[in-house]
């Protein structure tokens, strides 16, 4: 227990120096165009404080969260899923266009629109899957073609001859009816607008995330085969299998990452809206929350503040673009600052378990000393 | 340092077991020379039956040339980096981060030759970032590459609306125009060919046409990004610095113990690759005159995918840059019809892999070809054109599929994305 609360301070104090060393990069670029970096955190502080932008920052973050979570399932069994981007995509576009055309009564039908983008996601995913397990082709260089594939299929599928429509310069899958859609939460008073309602999906998502990584039999599995695929193989774990189980469940909810915009605001699916680079930012936010649930919720929130909060700049002629500065040196920087640590917990279990083993007498010193 | 094999398809120090034995220089180039002579005659006759002259004409080929080096230069920072043991994704973020400077540089220094020195610039920062990440704190690869590529991305952002804002035509998204290369004029050279073109008789018109290309569009940068590639095969497999560098990347413990510095090689292996991948994403501000926002269009990993196609090594590499360079400049050229004529020359590719594979009595590929053959046969004469998008998508398809197929033929450095840390040998 001991050890874990250690464990647990050391990786807080680690993220709180990659934040702010990321803070003092992000002030030396300011300061080197002569802006004055308190003058930008209050601003950015203000306007991220009102409620309008609260709300985007949540309903931002409630995607983001989504989309790490489906990235952090991989991680957790040290699978690079790179391809949440692609699933997301090709998930929301299937999922748009039926929620746009078939008609199932209230309720079934938002249930039904969801399962088909999990399956959809769980589907793209699955070819990485099955070409890593049966052809031993990398799931990194898989995810990454796939990404650019499902561009290509998208792009195809959203011909007005299957399922585009054309909206002014946009073309959109059939809108969605509102018996289809899902009402949003009035969670933040003032807002003018409503939370995602499917943030309360998010939530399930990270709770059964935890759930079945800490307290079931496939997640103890599953973290097995990530710390040492051979080890698990001896102890008889299907490794094979946990690879291609785990891709397609991480496939799955990176189909819901769609969803709470697709059901909650644009009603259709369309490229413009649903843009890549969703599934990079899932990544981020993954390494940001080393892969822990609650983490990932922090990581999330943090990456939307920065986002929504910096539009404000542009208006006092500093380009907002400053923030992603800030995002990309974080990201980096934490990943740095959690592999010190790490070699430094090593090196102090080393220790302990030296001088445990060190005993003045007996078997184990005389085994040592030859 | 004589201790450690030196050709490629020998792992360092001869470790592994069952690797490929090594086949003569000369017969890779005679293969090379049949395939590209072979590979001419199928397209010139494919190209006269469909009447899709595009397929080869002057403005596809150069098209192809300006699109390919910019893959491969990617790729070739790739394979830098792989060699040394280092994976590196964030080939992409290193050709943003290149785009932007060549294009800042050229503008304010009102020369192109400064665009390639930011292209350096910009690449080798990126790289430096990797190198530090990956090298000097053993932080897995893949992610630091991820972390690179979103870096650089907000980077090239902050800093082009820094810069270009309130430049002329210039703003956060995209640059002035800046000063580009000119072409090289043979003079004459461009009417005698086009005329020969015009015949679009079989194989004269198509070398007219590739020789059109050639004489028209070359510039010095284009010359001296070409290369580069006959320039990093000789540095990595004929120097003894090179074949330290691939030592690290095939088995750095062996490598340091025989007094190799694997820290410094990396470094310079990764840095190098960002030069690289740099000097592609201002070659791309230089085709294009202007620097824009998401200009590299996912190049850094279609970089990657021509690496992996060429299975770690430049011949191979070339080849697919040029082959995905090919697929970008059919799109811009009559792209359906010419796609539609490329799906014979794919049914003839594999009925004569076919029957190469029945001459050698190999029944299963055999077959499998010939069926395939037969569907591609169909496919084309049931339809009139290919569906526009999938086009794009054709290098990252071929990808999938050499890794599927021809994984057995794949032989990647042994020691490829291993994090590797002084005195930690096993």
């Amino acid at each position: 227990m001991r050890e874990r609360l250690n464990r647990l301070a050391l990786n807080i104090v680690a993220a709180l120096v990659a934040a702010v060393f990321a803070g003092a990069i992000t002030s030396v670029i300011l300061l080197v165009r002569g802006d004055s970096p308190t003058f930008v955190i209050s601003q950015m502080w203000d306007y991220g404080t009102t409620a309008s932008t609260e709300l985007t920052i949540v309903n931002g973050a409630t995607v983001y969260y989504l989309s790490a979570v489906a990235v952090a399932i991989g991680f957790r069994m040290n699978l690079f899923n790179i391809g949440v981007d692609g699933q997301y995509r090709f998930a929301a576009c299937l999922a748009g266009a039926f929620a746009g055309s078939v008609a199932l009564p209230t309720g079934l039908r938002q249930v039904a629109t969801i399962l088909v983008a999990m399956l959809a996601g769980a589907a793209w995913a699955g070819i990485v899957a099955l070409l890593k397990v049966t052809r031993g082709v990398s799931e990194v260089i898989g995810t990454i073609m796939l990404n650019f594939i499902a561009t290509s299929l998208i792009a195809y599928l959203m011909r007005p001859s299957i399922f585009g429509n054309r909206f002014g310069n946009d073309v959109t899958t059939k809108p969605i009816p509102k018996s289809g859609q899902v009402g949003g939460l009035d969670l933040i008073p003032n807002s003018g607008g409503k939370v995602y309602g499917l943030i309360l999906l998010a939530v399930g998502v990270g709770v059964a995330f935890h759930v079945v990584v800490n307290y079931t039999r496939f997640g103890f599995d599953l973290r097995a085969a990530g710390r040492s695929a051979s080890a698990a193989q001896a102890s008889g774990v299907n490794v094979k299998r946990m690879t291609a189980v785990t891709l397609v469940i991480s496939g799955a909810v990176a189909g819901l990452v769609g969803m709470p915009a697709l059901l909650g605001a644009s009603h259709s699916y369309s490229s413009i809206t649903f843009q890549t680079g969703l599934g990079f930012t899932g990544i981020a936010i993954a390494l940001l929350g080393r892969n822990h649930p609650v983490g990932i919720a922090f990581a999330a929130l943090l990456w939307s503040f920065l986002d929504n909060s910096a539009t404000i700049l542009d208006l006092n002629n500093i380009p907002k673009e400053i923030v992603q500065i800030t995002q990309g040196v974080v990201v980096l920087s934490v990943v740095i600052a959690y592999e010190l640590v790490r070699r430094f917990a090593l090196a102090r279990q080393q220790r302990v378990v030296g001088r445990a083993l060190a005993l003045p007498s007996g078997p184990v010193a005389e085994r040592a000393a030859v | 340092m004589t201790v450690i094999g030196d050709n490629a398809a020998t792992p360092a120090g001869g470790l592994t077991a069952g690797s490929v034995p090594a086949r003569g220089r000369r017969l890779d180039l005679r293969y090379a020379v049949f395939f590209a002579i072979a590979g001419l005659l199928l397209l010139s006759l494919v190209r006269v039956i469909t009447k899709a002259n595009d397929l080869t004409s002057g403005g596809t080929v150069a098209a192809t040339i300006s699109l390919a080096i910019p893959i491969g230069l990617a790729g070739l920072g790739g394979l830098w980096s792989e060699r040394s043991g280092v994976v590196n994704i964030g080939l992409e973020g290193m050709m943003i981060l290149g785009t932007f400077f060549g294009a800042d540089f050229a503008y304010f220094s009102h020369s192109p030759w400064m665009g390639v020195v930011g292209g350096i610039v910009g690449g080798v920062i990126g790289g430096a970032l990797h190198a530090l990440a990956t090298v000097t704190f053993g932080v897995d690869q893949i992610i630091s590459g991820v972390a690179i590529t979103i870096l650089a991305t907000g980077l090239a952002r902050y800093l082009a609306g820094v810069f270009f804002t309130g430049q002329q035509g210039g703003g956060p998204t995209q640059s002035p125009s800046i000063p580009r290369f000119s072409q090289l004029d043979i003079p004459g050279a461009n009417t005698f060919f086009d005329k020969l073109e015009r015949h679009h008789w079989f194989v004269v018109s198509d070398v007219a046409g590739i020789l059109r290309a050639i004489t028209t569009t070359l510039t010095p940068f284009t010359i001296l990004m070409i290369l580069l590639f006959p320039a990093s095969w000789f540095l990595l497999w004929r120097t003894s610095f090179g074949l330290r560098l691939r030592a690290c990347g095939e088995n750095p413990d062996e490598a340091e113990a025989l007094g190799v510095p694997v820290h410094l090689m990396k470094y310079v292996a990764v840095l190098v690759s960002g030069a690289l991948a740099g000097l592609g994403g201002a070659f791309l501000a230089d085709f294009a005159g202007i620097y824009r926002e998401g200009q590299t269009g996912g190049r850094g990993f279609i970089g990657l995918a021509a690496m992996i196609f060429g299975n770690w090594r430049p011949g191979g590499l070339a080849a697919g840059a040029g082959l995905f360079g090919y697929t970008d400049a059919l799109q811009l050229r009559q792209g359906s019809t010419s796609v539609h004529a490329l799906l014979l020359l794919v049914g003839f590719g594999l009925a004569l892999f076919a029957a190469y594979q029945a001459w050698r009595r190999k029944v299963v590929p055999a077959v499998g070809s010939v069926i395939g053959a037969a569907l591609v046969f169909v496919w084309y004469s049931v339809t009139n054109d290919v569906p526009i998008e999938f086009v794009p998508a054709t290098p990252y398809i071929i990808t999938l599929l050499v890794l599927a197929f021809a994984s057995q033929r794949l032989r990647m450095p042994a020691a490829d994305g291993i994090p590797w840390r002084k005195g930690q040998g096993s």
